[in-house]
């Protein structure tokens, strides 16, 4: 056989957060703990399906009249629809006034990838701030639709929160005119979110230089419980009548993670220019994929518009939420029981799935080697992996870790 | 003046007054001064609500964004929508129609997906490059499961958002490893092709393969053309019922590409879109593709399963790359999981579960097999009966035997842009303006009327 005209192509490395997952498959050891990709499992540790996800699921097989047919490029419009009310509040002038384009997309990823490479072809400032730390994958996903990527100081590891003034330093001194991304809640890897007087300040500054706010609005209702509290930051900005993008997702907060059910919404100044853009999110899609797939917001659109599914959709989502965060206080109290040093009130502070417990790699690895729990190197950890079972072993890692590893 | 509205949020200020009208009422509330901040003025309230509204008034950043024009296929759709005419025939997209011209879900579809409801089976995240019992019955169904290739574990197979999302993973993967390498694409070829390289930055060129003259294949040109490319190109075929012309080489012919692929160390690139849609069997509609594994080329295979399956909207594909070794494929592969990741992370589910499904129960999979016969003999059928009314309508003497000879979903009429746009605008047909037709989207009951068009079109417009 002839050399490879691929033999320049060498193995690229596992994905650090999807990898745990792979290297925590390969483990054998009963206690294994699998605390890396958000996922959401049950106190049983089991992934879940909401009964609402599967009463509209029964239904649109129950529909004879549903067909396969292409959606167009923008996607499943009563999805759309839908989903810009749900983050924007249905009342919101901007939808009002027709202000708003929303394309469906991949998911989150889906969503960012396609209003970077938009925002790379035609918005004047090619570079995006993003908090420091972030989610893994958003350095790659706005490098390769072609923008800069900078940072803004966001955590601080002296307190496990948020570095406000740094922050604002940083966004002060940014480009006019700059993107930045915003977490719009539950920020991922650190739960450390802002205030609400925090966010007005921060709308505040951003306005002054015109800095353009790309939200990324992965948890909304799951952090909190409460769907309309999860999207305050956003609704600030959007009610001072100026423009911002906004990714979203239903992967967690409606379970829907593998049919990759997102959206992208561009608030523009007027509805003129919102057909415009839309027209130009249009060039970006149909290259990549032609147009989304159907199965996922199809499913949103039915538990969106009825009012049953939707109310018993909010007490499934918010059981999620309240489990995760009892999950905090439980992995809390075990701490302080242990004496394990440290102040790890963080734990309780932060919200949404993830902790960023203030481990260092060395300690992680020890946790991984000695205890088989299975989280990023950062020391990130999934609160939605933990149950009241498996707590205690986590709480025996820490305390070993933080004694016997610097 | 340039500066926009403020909006504010609280339900109490009517939102149809005018910027100062509002700020009139505010200041009943609290107090409103004007001050300046870097250069720029800016109106300043006191909070009624709890937020305090600093905004800077200017215009939109995205002002000078122009409207893209429809695409050239799915707008086609979009148009026909909006016609009222009781003639109208829509003959734009590639998507198969009953004879009632209804849309079709395929029964074992239907049967596949009450399945998936009664096992209950979960929504997690999929691996980046896809379900792997799908992965599996994916190059199973496109080599054949005894192929050496397979056998010898030398495909790496990612799903992909079907036809579109498999060739933009495989574009990612020639700019990346293969600068300044070129794409040759037929002439004609599908519209979106073009889009997909351009945005995945790999440069491409022509080579002729539609004769005008015969309405046929420029074979020579074909060759010549593919001869005269550098060393190393990557060289686009469509496995078959070549899309838009249904043009498709014969297998001889297809044995001589093969020979000046290799000659010139090409790299061969599969778009197969239509196994089993074409003639209707399966494995003969792999024969391109498996005669140049056969020959132990490496290749590039782009697989979809809208039309065979009828999944179109569940967009679901897959990117085989075949290599010399399963070391070399295995490193192939992880290099598309990685531009997979920052694209959209991993693939949807539910298509996917589909497809293996079928594909892995043999009572589903004959039954599919069946329902593609009914689908591809329906469209021979009509591509029958639509060469019958030309030929019995129009006494000019021309050979309309090219409608025959073509395979597949579409028809390349010969029409040109003024023709077609006298088919839309006169007798309400909708097309593509390259002259393809869909003959998914015919009915038998509607082959005479469009013969009328297609003649009246041909002879008295220029």
């Amino acid at each position: 056989m002839s050399d490879s005209v691929f033999s320049n192509v060498v193995q690229a490395p596992e994905d650090p957060i999807l990898g745990v997952t792979v290297a925590y498959n390969k483990d054998q050891n009963p206690v294994k703990l699998n605390l890396g990709v958000g996922a959401y499992r049950t106190e049983e540790g089991k992934p879940l399906v909401l009964n609402v996800v599967r009463k509209a699921e029964q239904m649109l097989v129950n529909d004879h009249s549903r067909v396969k047919e292409y959606l167009p490029i923008t996607g499943l419009a009563d999805f759309n629809k839908l989903s810009a009310k749900l983050i924007f509040g249905a009342n919101s002038l901007a939808i009002v006034e027709n202000r708003v384009t929303t394309v469906q997309c991949l998911s989150g990823t889906g969503s960012l990838r396609v209003g970077a490479e938009f925002l790379a072809r035609h918005y004047h400032v090619k570079t995006i701030y993003i908090p420091l730390p972030t989610w893994g994958n958003h350095i790659k996903v706005f490098t390769l639709a072609g923008l800069s990527v900078k940072t803004y100081r966001y955590y601080d590891p002296s307190t496990r929160g948020l570095d406000f003034s740094g922050l604002l330093e940083d966004l002060g001194s940014a480009q006019s005119g700059a993107i930045v991304l915003l977490h719009a809640c539950a920020h991922n890897p650190t739960g450390v979110d802002p205030t609400s007087d925090q966010w007005e300040q921060i709308r505040q500054l951003m306005r002054s230089k015109e800095l353009l706010p790309f939200f990324d609005s992965a948890y909304q209702g799951f952090a909190s419980g409460n769907l309309d509290a999860d999207a305050e930051s956003v609704r600030m900005f959007v009610a001072d009548g100026g423009e911002c993008l906004a990714a979203q997702s239903y992967a967690k907060n409606m379970g829907l993670y593998g049919e990759r059910v997102g959206a992208l919404s561009i608030v523009c100044k007027s509805a003129d220019i919102a057909a415009r853009v839309e027209s130009q999110l249009k060039l970006v899609i149909r290259p990549m994929y032609s147009n989304p797939p159907i199965h996922g917001p199809s499913i949103v659109a039915v538990i969106l518009k009825d009012g049953d599914l939707y109310r018993e959709w909010t007490v499934e989502l918010k059981a999620m939420a309240d489990r995760i965060i009892s999950m905090r206080q439980q992995l809390f109290d075990a701490l302080q029981a242990r004496g394990t040093p440290g102040d790890w009130s963080h734990i309780v502070k932060q919200i949404g799935m993830f902790t960023f417990t203030g481990l260092n790699t060395n300690q992680v690895a020890f946790m991984t080697t000695e205890y088989h729990i299975y989280m990023t190197s950062d020391g990130r950890i999934s609160m939605a992996g933990l149950s009241s079972t498996t707590v205690p072993h986590l709480a025996d890692a820490i305390h070993a870790a933080v004694t016997n590893v610097a | 003046m340039a500066s926009a509205i403020l909006s504010l949020t609280s339900a109490s200020i009517a939102t149809s007054r005018p910027l100062l009208d509002n700020l009139k009422v505010n200041s009943k509330f609290g107090s409103s001064s004007q001050t300046t901040f870097l250069g720029k003025d800016y109106i300043k309230t006191k909070s009624f609500t709890r937020t305090n509204m600093t905004v800077a008034v200017e215009v939109s950043r995205f002002n000078d964004i122009t409207m893209a024009p429809p695409d050239p296929i799915l707008g086609v759709s979009e148009a026909f929508k909006a016609d009222d005419h009781e003639m109208k025939l829509n003959l734009g997209v590639g998507a198969y129609r009953t004879e009632d011209l209804q849309p079709y879900v395929l029964n074992v579809v239907k049967k596949a997906e009450n399945l998936m409801l009664e096992r209950g089976d979960n929504k997690e995240y999929l691996p980046i490059e896809g379900l792997a019992a799908f992965n599996k019955v994916t190059a199973e169904l496109l080599f054949g499961a005894d192929n050496a290739v397979i056998q010898e574990q030398r495909v790496a197979t990612v799903q992909g958002l079907s036809g579109t999302g498999s060739l933009r993973l495989a574009a990612a993967l020639i700019e990346r490893y293969f600068p300044g390498s070129k794409v040759l694409i037929s002439s004609p070829t599908w519209g979106n092709h073009k889009n997909i390289f351009n945005d995945a930055g790999v440069p491409w060129s022509e080579y002729r393969y539609y004769d005008p003259k015969t309405v046929g294949l420029d074979f020579d040109g074909m060759i010549a053309d593919i001869k005269a490319a550098p060393e190393g190109t990557f060289v686009l075929l469509h496995g078959c019922a070549h899309n838009p012309t249904g043009i498709d080489p014969t297998p001889e012919q297809w044995e001589r590409i093969a020979d000046v692929i290799q000659e010139k160390s090409h790299i061969p690139f599969f778009d197969v879109a239509y196994q089993g849609f074409a003639s209707g069997s399966l494995d003969k509609d792999a024969s391109s593709v498996r005669l140049f594994a056969a020959r132990g080329m490496e290749l590039l295979i782009a697989q979809s399963y809208s039309k065979n399956l009828g999944l179109y909207a569940e967009r679901i594909g897959a990117i085989n790359v075949v290599c010399s070794s399963s070391e070399v494929a295995k490193r192939v592969k992880s290099q598309l999981k990685r531009i997979a990741r920052p694209m959209y992370s991993n693939p949807p589910i539910h298509g996917a579960r589909i497809v293996a499904n079928v594909v892995g129960n043999s009572d589903l999979f004959n039954e599919w097999k069946e329902e593609m016969e009914l689908m591809a003999g329906r469209i021979m059928s009509v591509r029958k009966k639509l060469y019958d009314s030309l030929s019995a309508k129009d006494n000019s003497g021309k050979d309309w035997s090219f409608i025959l000879k073509q395979i597949g979903m579409f028809s390349f009429t010969g029409l040109n842009k003024a023709q077609t746009e006298n088919m839309t605008s006169k007798w309400h047909v909708y097309m593509t303006k390259d002259g393809r037709i869909s003959l998914a989207g015919l009915s038998s009951a509607k082959c005479e009327y469009l013969a009328d068009a297609i003649i009246d079109s041909f002879h008295n417009v220029s």
